[in-house]
């Protein structure tokens, strides 16, 4: 992946440059689109399946711009593959995180009026004996 | 103690030579310097990815979220003199993007210009970085200053909310609410503070019930907060290092090590990792 001589690799980060700042800017239509500011895509804002198309383009887009960033400018690419699969295998932990969590938040989503409803419960409070060492009624034993 | 000096002439022989790590050949090909950086960044991808994801899973549990098109939607000098009612949605957050992404630029050069063993190179693009970090610094300060001061969201208070029904205004609140302006389920609004405090504006349901606005999601301030804010830290203790580094690339003290600036090299992976980072910052805060 080196970079032979001086001059292709100056033009190489000037290529670089540009493919990120297009990407940029490419997101952000998307995401305005998304949301019907832009003229001739208002009816985007309307469409149900508009946010799932712009958020599935928004994550590749940038998944692309961080896989850029690690194998061009960090040169992760010119690097052994020990040293490669150490730091980019973890990441893949990530994915179960973000599957897992997410899937939790929306299930607190759904859940919310059961777990206001549950909070609310009163507590029965154990009948006070004097002492502070509570004996076990002898049937719990 | 007999001293084994054929043991102490071996040692002296490989002492000192840090690309080998003083064990023969260097573990991956790299310096020892250059592979901690790499899993440092990699511990800190999981501490970003720590917060990210709270983020994901607070906003995936609330009915509503406050839409970054409009909480985002102000920019520096009165919207670049157009005024503050007209909204300028994420333009003033890409400008942002591009300083960081021409510094990471910019940063590269400095790179290539260490391997060359040029000093002058290394220092001139070196500058150029930290004044694109500094200048990121300045447009987030800017952003946190006009969220507190002038929209006054907390850490726990979140006046961006989002209605979910349709009305009508019965008061206007003096920032653009008239009396009588109509609403759909789905429009934010903000609740601007005034004197008294917040001013919850009242308004007639379709269905005829009276409400006031309601604050928005309580997370969305202090998970703003804390992610920008910790973003913004590592720019900042970037632009730290980018400058001490600078100054000893500017004095000489690299040209004698003659292992083409590896010290530049590792300043800017932890450059690019912040780089990196504001990507998913970006996506996950402003575009999604």
């Amino acid at each position: 992946m080196g970079h032979h001589n001086y001059e292709d690799a100056i033009k190489g980060v000037y290529k670089g440059l540009f493919l990120l700042a297009v990407i940029t800017l490419i997101e952000v239509f998307f995401s305005l689109a998304g949301k019907g500011y832009i003229g001739f895509l208002g009816f985007l804002e309307h469409a149900s399946w508009a946010v799932y198309v712009v958020g599935f383009a928004l994550i590749a887009l940038s998944l692309y711009k961080a896989y850029f960033i690690v194998y061009e400018f960090m040169h992760m690419g010119s690097e052994v593959k020990g040293l490669r699969m150490t730091v980019l295998l973890p990441t893949l932990l990530l994915v179960w995180a973000v599957v897992a969590f997410f899937q939790e938040g929306g299930s607190w989503k759904t859940r919310r009026d059961v777990i206001k409803q549950r909070n609310e419960i009163q507590v029965k409070q154990a009948p006070q004996t004097g002492s502070l060492i509570k004996k076990l009624p002898t049937n719990d034993i | 103690m007999a001293t084994d000096t054929s043991a102490v002439a071996h040692a002296h022989d490989t002492q000192g030579d840090e690309s080998n790590w003083d064990g023969g050949a260097a573990p991956f090909k790299v310096s020892y310097g250059k592979l901690m950086m790499w899993y440092f960044l990699l511990s800190d991808a999981f501490t970003f990815a720590g917060f990210l994801i709270a983020y994901g899973a607070i906003r995936f549990s609330s009915p509503s979220w406050p839409v970054p098109d409009f909480v985002f939607r102000t920019a520096p000098f009165d919207n670049i003199g157009m005024g503050h009612e007209t909204p300028l949605p994420l333009i003033f957050v890409t400008f942002m993007s591009f300083l960081l992404i021409i510094s990471s630029v910019t940063m590269v050069r400095a790179v290539q210009e260490g391997h060359r063993e040029n000093k002058n190179g290394v220092v001139f693009w070196m500058l150029l970085t930290v004044i694109g970090g500094a200048g990121f610094l300045g447009c987030q300060a800017w952003e946190w200053s006009n969220l507190i001061g002038a929209e006054h969201m907390t850490v726990t208070t979140n006046p961006f909310g989002t209605h979910v029904e349709s009305g009508i205004y019965t008061a206007g609140d003096g920032h653009g609410i008239n009396k009588g302006d109509t609403f759909d389920a789905g429009d934010s609004y903000l609740i601007h503070k005034g004197a008294d405090g917040y001013n919850q504006v009242p308004y007639t349901t379709t269905a005829g019930e009276t409400k006031h606005q309601e604050f928005g999601p309580k997370a969305f301030g202090a998970l703003f907060f804390f992610i920008t804010g910790f973003h913004g830290f590592h720019v900042f203790s970037g632009v730290a290092f980018l400058l001490i580094i600078m100054l000893n690339a500017a004095s000489g003290l690299y040209v004698e090590r003659k292992n083409g600036y590896e010290m530049v090299e590792k300043i800017g992976l932890y450059w690019h990792f912040v780089d990196l980072v504001w990507v998913f910052v970006f996506l996950v805060f402003y575009l999604l």
